[in-house]
């Protein structure tokens, strides 16, 4: 709490203690009259400035002038019926500020709450100069200074790690909570929190341009574009208090004149207290903030796991979408080459991997790449030697005195062997020992271990179609869809070809088409969808840039929970919308009835407000 | 030209107002509000002097709502 709100918890405990004792007081008539009096200038001082400021200025319709009139019109009215109290005309003055009290402490802490999780922001990074470890601001440290990370401290700039084993927690980032583990010559992200040793890192980007300050745009500039909702409540806004005052100026003056013109008795106070009623819900306080509160909310949620949402409206357009639609490489597979088998080997798998291994290792081509990785135990470099490479066939070298081929059924032929087919899809590598066939090893991109169950989870969530778009073959395109169920496949297009796709997908499905890449070369189609989801893209600006939600590691089951996030947060923001606008034309319509009195205006107006800003927080909680 | 203004205000509604009081200024392309940030992005027209048309996006939105804050 801030002193202003503390200030005014003071004033509302004092004005409630005040109203409970005056109960019990034996004041009658006047003193009645004046104790209220001076109660009620205690809670609403403040108001009552602040409306004659508004009437200066012309402004008849705000609240403070409409609560003013209310409270006063039903301290006067008492005192002319000759009332026993004048509860009600405090209680209307208490009541609203109480509301007003309690709608900026949970903005405040709803604000504070979201921040908190977007709390990335490094203060200070020790960077070493001249052989010693000064501690300077972020963005005093120029790409590829040294800069030192104890455990337990954020990594304040994106690098490269020189020296340490460590683990990293990325929570922040990505929304993933076990640590990863980090070597040196991994590349590092700003944000992570170092956990378990010193780490010595080079830097390679400026401040501004690092991981961190990149999301901390991302989240700040993400609220600014408003979602249908939130436009309705704004156009509702606007008419609904004129609307409400003239309505409550109709009830004060035509049913009264109305009763005096057929000869009865007017009955004005009634009606006038009846009216009194309508302009103390006459506020549509309750939806404007909470409905932009629970996108806020629902965001913040998103983000914690590891999901920006750009938008409101992009949340909308999520929580109704009907057409998946997916890039292949890098999005539903991991984009790196991967050993997935070995075949026909004479030798025990490993062993044959460890001589292909050998003999590739001094290329840099991403299959020699993923030919190392796959070989736990790697012979030492001095067993290898005379490598030779053979432009389109291949490597021969010797290993440990061996004569080891390495390449396609070319390569086999010239060394003397046949090579055997494989049946499976992916590239293949045979290898020859000693001039004889020693089996071949099956090379290709691998799925992502939870792309099969995103796409389930999508179709229980009542997603339509899942379609995947790829610029690879057929053959590899027609293999990975059925092992994910893919309901349609178009494949060999270039990004061009993507995006004619895309839009003839989204004609047959108006607004409700979203697609997920990896950016790496389809950020027009990113752009170009109703929601464009970016994977894993904080390496890449461009697909930050176009993308309308951004996921921050590369884990497909991110997507079903951006679904679910969104359809829960526009779920809560209906509720309110309903619940709100419901409450308030009830209460106007009892109100003109006389059922109502203005107890009951009251809760319409700031126990609808409570109770709408609680059901926004809900948003940020769970979305499962 | 985008430039953002904290800002403070206490209801919605009356941000909302500020909001449309603002877009009205003359030399203002586009002013949006966002209440729970607090945070108010004013898109300025083409060559027009910022400082000036910022005194009467302040002087507007006094109007409307006496007691918000603009960070200028």
């Amino acid at each position: 709490m801030n002193r202003k709100q503390k200030t005014m918890l003071g004033r509302m405990v004092a004005t409630g203690s005040l109203l409970v004792a005056l109960q019990f007081l034996p004041l009658g008539g006047e003193g009645m009259f004046a104790a209220s009096i001076g109660i009620y200038l205690l809670i609403a001082y403040d108001i009552l400035m602040k409306s004659a400021k508004g009437m200066v200025r012309g402004q008849f319709l705000d609240e403070n002038f409409l609560m003013t009139v209310a409270s006063l019109g039903a301290l006067a009215l008492g005192w002319i019926q000759g009332a026993e109290d004048y509860n009600e005309a405090i209680a209307v003055m208490l009541f609203y500020q109480v509301g007003e009290w309690f709608q900026s402490i949970a903005v405040m802490r709803s604000r504070r709450s979201i921040a908190a999780l977007m709390q990335i922001r490094p203060d200070y990074v020790h960077v070493e100069r001249e052989g010693e470890l000064v501690t300077v601001s972020p963005d005093e440290v120029p790409p590829g200074s040294v800069i030192v990370v104890q455990p337990g401290e954020r990594v304040p700039l994106d690098g490269e790690v020189l020296s340490g084993d460590s683990s990293l927690d990325t929570s922040a980032l990505t929304g993933e909570s076990v640590p990863r583990s980090i070597r040196p010559s991994d590349a590092i992200m700003s944000g992570c929190i170092n956990l378990r040793a010193p780490l010595r890192i080079r830097t390679n980007k400026e401040f501004t341009e690092s991981t961190v300050s990149k999301i901390l745009r991302l989240v700040r500039e993400a609220t600014n574009r408003k979602s249908k909702s939130e436009q309705f409540i704004t156009k509702f806004a606007r008419i609904y208090t004129p609307l409400v005052c003239s309505a409550a100026l109709l009830i004060a003056l035509v049913p009264p004149t109305v009763l005096l013109c057929t000869g009865q008795e007017s009955a004005w106070t009634t009606w006038l207290y009846r009216a009194l009623i309508f302009l103390v819900i006459s506020c549509p306080c309750a939806l404007v903030l909470s409905i932009p509160l629970s996108f806020f909310a629902g965001m913040g949620g998103a983000g914690r796991a590891g999901i920006l949402i750009k938008g409101s409206h992009f949340m909308e357009t999520l929580a109704r979408a009907r057409v998946a639609v997916f890039d292949k490489t890098g999005t539903l597979t991991r984009g790196v080459f991967e050993v997935m088998a070995v075949h026909h080997s004479e030798h025990a798998d490993d062993e044959l991997l460890r001589y292909a291994a050998a003999a590739e290792s001094a290329s840099s081509h991403p299959i020699s790449r993923s030919l190392r990785a796959a070989c736990v135990r790697p012979f030492a470099p001095s067993c290898v030697s005379d490598i030779e490479e053979l432009q389109g066939l291949g490597v021969m070298a010797r290993v440990m005195g061996h004569h080891v081929a390495v390449g396609n059924a070319r390569l086999m032929e010239q060394v003397g062997t046949h090579a055997l087919p494989c049946h499976c899809v992916g590239t293949v590598v045979h290898v020859a020992i000693d001039h004889r066939y020693a089996g071949h090893i099956l090379i290709s991109d691998a799925l992502k271990s939870s792309s099969a169950s995103a796409l389930a989870r999508l179709k229980e969530l009542g997603i339509d179609r899942n379609v995947m778009l790829t610029g690879d073959n057929q053959r590899t395109a027609e293999a990975v869809a059925k092992e994910l169920a893919m309901d349609e496949i178009h494949f060999e297009l270039l990004p061009v070809h993507k995006v004619e796709k895309l839009e003839e997908l989204m004609s047959r499905n108006k607004g409700r088409v979203f697609f997920v890449g990896d950016g790496v070369n389809d950020a027009p189609v990113l752009a170009r969808a109703d929601v464009g989801i970016a994977m894993g893209a904080l390496g890449s600006d461009a697909a930050i840039e176009a993308a309308d939600v951004v996921i921050m590691d590369d884990d497909p089951l991110r997507i079903p929970r951006a679904i679910s996030i969104s359809r829960r947060c526009v779920r809560i923001v209906y509720q309110n919308i309903v619940f709100a606008i419901g409450a308030k034309v009830v209460c106007l319509l009892l109100g003109a009835l006389g059922l109502a009195n203005m107890w009951f205006a009251i809760f319409a107006d700031v126990g609808v407000l409570v109770l709408c800003v609680l059901n926004s927080i809900r948003a940020m909680y769970d979305g499962k | 030209m985008k430039q953002e203004y904290d800002i403070e205000v206490d209801c919605a509604n009356c941000a909302e107002k500020m909001q449309a009081a603002a877009g009205k200024v003359s030399g203002v392309k586009e002013a949006v509000i966002n209440f729970i940030l607090q945070r108010m992005v004013v898109e300025f027209e083409e060559g027009v002097d910022r400082k000036g048309v910022m005194k009467e996006v302040v002087r507007a939105c006094k109007r409307v709502e006496p007691d918000c804050e603009i960070g200028v």
